[in-house]
């Protein structure tokens, strides 16, 4: 059992993540906040090793060793851009990690019968949502980097409600029969598949609010081990992660305008019903050159510039910035629109623009820029659709009736870069591109900005 | 612990844990989320017990593979958080308000030379 040093050193780590979380919410402060999460998580560390409950060293060790390369490598390496891509995994393997905990925690004692209804019951818990977690997030990483396109198939609905019940009954027989692991092992392999099932219909502009779910999830599977374990400290950091992950699942839902059952179970709006492509677009879109648009905003006082997913995707944000740093040099105001839901997680848009060193005092939230874009000269949207598209407020039978859009079609003129009159998510056309005061430069979010800038500098 | 005494340290940390984050800013949100993940890595305690109990090859090999699985979300979480929040970073900004700090020109070709005003000190 734990002793009185461990308990006391559980505290200060707890006390270390409360503050580091209080710090993370100030740009000032969070770097420090940050480090007190990790100064937090090392004490709880040193201090587990230090207690008596541990017996032997060698796995211990191979596992920190083999651990904390495999992380520091993937941190160091990947790309601001694939930011989702690896919170999500990392995610996963927090929901993996309580899983093994579990299980292994259950066949110990099953093995010297110390089990307990609480430890039951606890094991089955944090088996089910760490299994859901480890596959779902492998899922939303694997849809998050492009290579898994699968969205299920008919019927899957039916095939997760019977794998919650089955999910159930295995959790029950788990406390009921604690001696046998044979019911741990299937309600982990149920908790797999139910994961996968959740997720695999999930995608595009939804895929922040599955994020931040699968972040609030691991934080719960952890708190279900701490349960298990009987551990103060993993029950409260589990909580204030869960309940951080909840927060902002519910942020995320309320820019959709969407509930969460409706992410979650709905399938994705489509656009049947509504004006076709050709209705809304046909003679109507005027396309332009980067030389055109650099005449425009030669003279132009006032520029926002709206990023979407697609200038993640264009790895367009220092050029943006280029772009941004010319026109502050021919004395014009420029601002950026960030829209909750612009990119694949919460804040993508806002680590993007900062990696190009875009001071975050700039980036304007939505409610805060709408009412200025009356007065702005010329609005730059790069890569981004639905979060633009007038139809939101216009037409109440739409698929994105009532979600909060950026009104950028108030300014006097809107520039909007993209590939082509693809739609976004919704799957819905966009009158915002045939608009009378719409110009649209085709081609690729990084390649159409700096061609701009280039053509500025030679006016 | 006595059950009813876990039961109220969850709910308090959940309730201090949304008190917590109502007021973060939309701009931090993705550091957040990362930062909050590397802290839901706190169940490394858990597999470390699970790990070290020497109980049998079996619980051992789960407790390793556990402390991988926990130490790449911890190791990896703070890393990159520490990455993201860095480029935040009020002493990486120059005093115009666009532009950056001295190292912008180097790693983007199409950028103007470095001005006189940019000397990326607060």
């Amino acid at each position: 059992m734990m002793d009185d040093w461990t308990t006391l050193g559980y505290l200060v780590a707890a006390v270390l993540f409360i503050l580091g979380l209080k710090r993370l919410s100030r740009p000032r402060t969070a770097v420090r906040g940050n480090q007190f999460g990790a100064a937090g998580m090392l004490i709880a560390v040193m201090v587990t090793l230090a207690d008596n409950a541990i017996l032997s060293f060698e796995w211990i060790i191979g596992g920190l060793v083999l651990g904390a390369a495999v992380g520091a490598l993937l941190a160091v390496r990947v790309q601001m851009t694939a930011m989702p891509e690896l919170v999500a995994l990392f995610n996963g393997f927090g929901g993996g990690a309580s899983v093994l905990v579990a299980a292994a925690s259950f066949i110990e004692a099953a093995d010297l019968a110390t089990g307990t209804t609480r430890l039951s019951a606890a094991a089955a818990l944090a088996s089910l949502i760490g299994a859901v977690t480890l596959t779902g997030s492998l899922i939303a990483f694997g849809k998050l980097q492009e290579a898994l396109r699968w969205s299920g198939f008919p019927g899957m609905r039916v095939v997760s409600a019977a794998g919650a019940v089955a999910a159930a009954v295995f959790g029950t027989l788990m406390v009921v029969d604690a001696g046998n692991a044979l019911w741990l092992w299937l309600l982990i392999a149920v908790g797999a598949v139910l994961g996968v099932m959740v997720v695999s219909p999930i995608g595009g502009a939804d895929m922040p609010v599955v994020i931040a779910l699968l972040n609030s999830l691991s934080g719960m599977a952890a708190v279900a081990a701490g349960f298990v374990l009987d551990n103060s400290l993993l029950i409260i950091a589990g909580s204030l992660v869960g309940a951080s992950g909840l927060i902002l699942t519910q942020i995320m839902c309320v820019a959709m305008n969407r509930s969460l059952p409706a992410v979650m179970f709905s399938p994705a709006p489509s656009g049947d019903g509504g004006p076709s492509a050709d209705d809304v677009y046909a003679g109507k879109v005027r396309s332009t050159s980067p030389d055109d648009v650099a005449m425009l905003l030669e003279s132009a006082e006032r520029v926002a510039i709206v990023p979407g997913y697609g200038l993640a995707v264009a790895q367009a944000q220092h050029a943006v910035r280029d772009l941004a740093r010319r026109l502050e040099d021919r004395g014009a105001e420029v601002v950026f629109g960030i829209h909750p839901v612009a990119g694949r997680m919460p804040g993508h848009m806002n680590v993007l623009l900062a990696e190009a060193e875009i001071s975050y005092e700039r980036l304007v939230e939505m409610d805060d820029i709408n009412p200025t874009f009356e007065q702005t000269d010329v609005t730059i949207v790069i890569g981004a659709n639905d979060v633009v598209n007038p139809v939101a407020r216009t037409d109440p039978a739409s698929p994105i009736a009532g979600m909060p859009i950026l009104d950028v079609d108030k300014s006097d003129v809107v520039v909007i870069i993209k590939r082509s009159l693809s739609p976004g998510f919704a799957g819905i056309p966009n009158p915002l591109f045939a608009a009378d005061n719409s110009l649209m430069l085709f081609g690729d979010g990084r390649e159409a900005v700096v061609e701009v800038t280039k053509a500025l500098q030679q006016i | 612990m006595d059950l009813l005494v876990a039961v109220t340290l969850f709910v308090m940390a959940v309730f201090l844990g949304v008190e917590l984050i109502t007021k973060v800013p939309p701009t931090l949100h993705t550091p957040l989320m990362s930062g909050s993940n590397a802290i839901s890595g706190i169940t490394v305690v858990g597999a470390l017990l699970a790990a070290g109990s020497d109980h049998r090859t079996f619980t051992a090999v789960l407790g390793f593979a556990a402390v991988t699985l926990a130490m790449i979300n911890v190791v990896g979480g703070f890393l990159v958080t520490h990455r993201m929040l860095h480029m935040f970073s009020p002493k990486r900004r120059a005093q115009r308000s666009v532009s950056g700090g001295p190292g912008s020109a180097s790693n983007n070709p199409a950028s103007p030379e470095t001005s006189a005003t940019e000397d990326g000190g607060p």
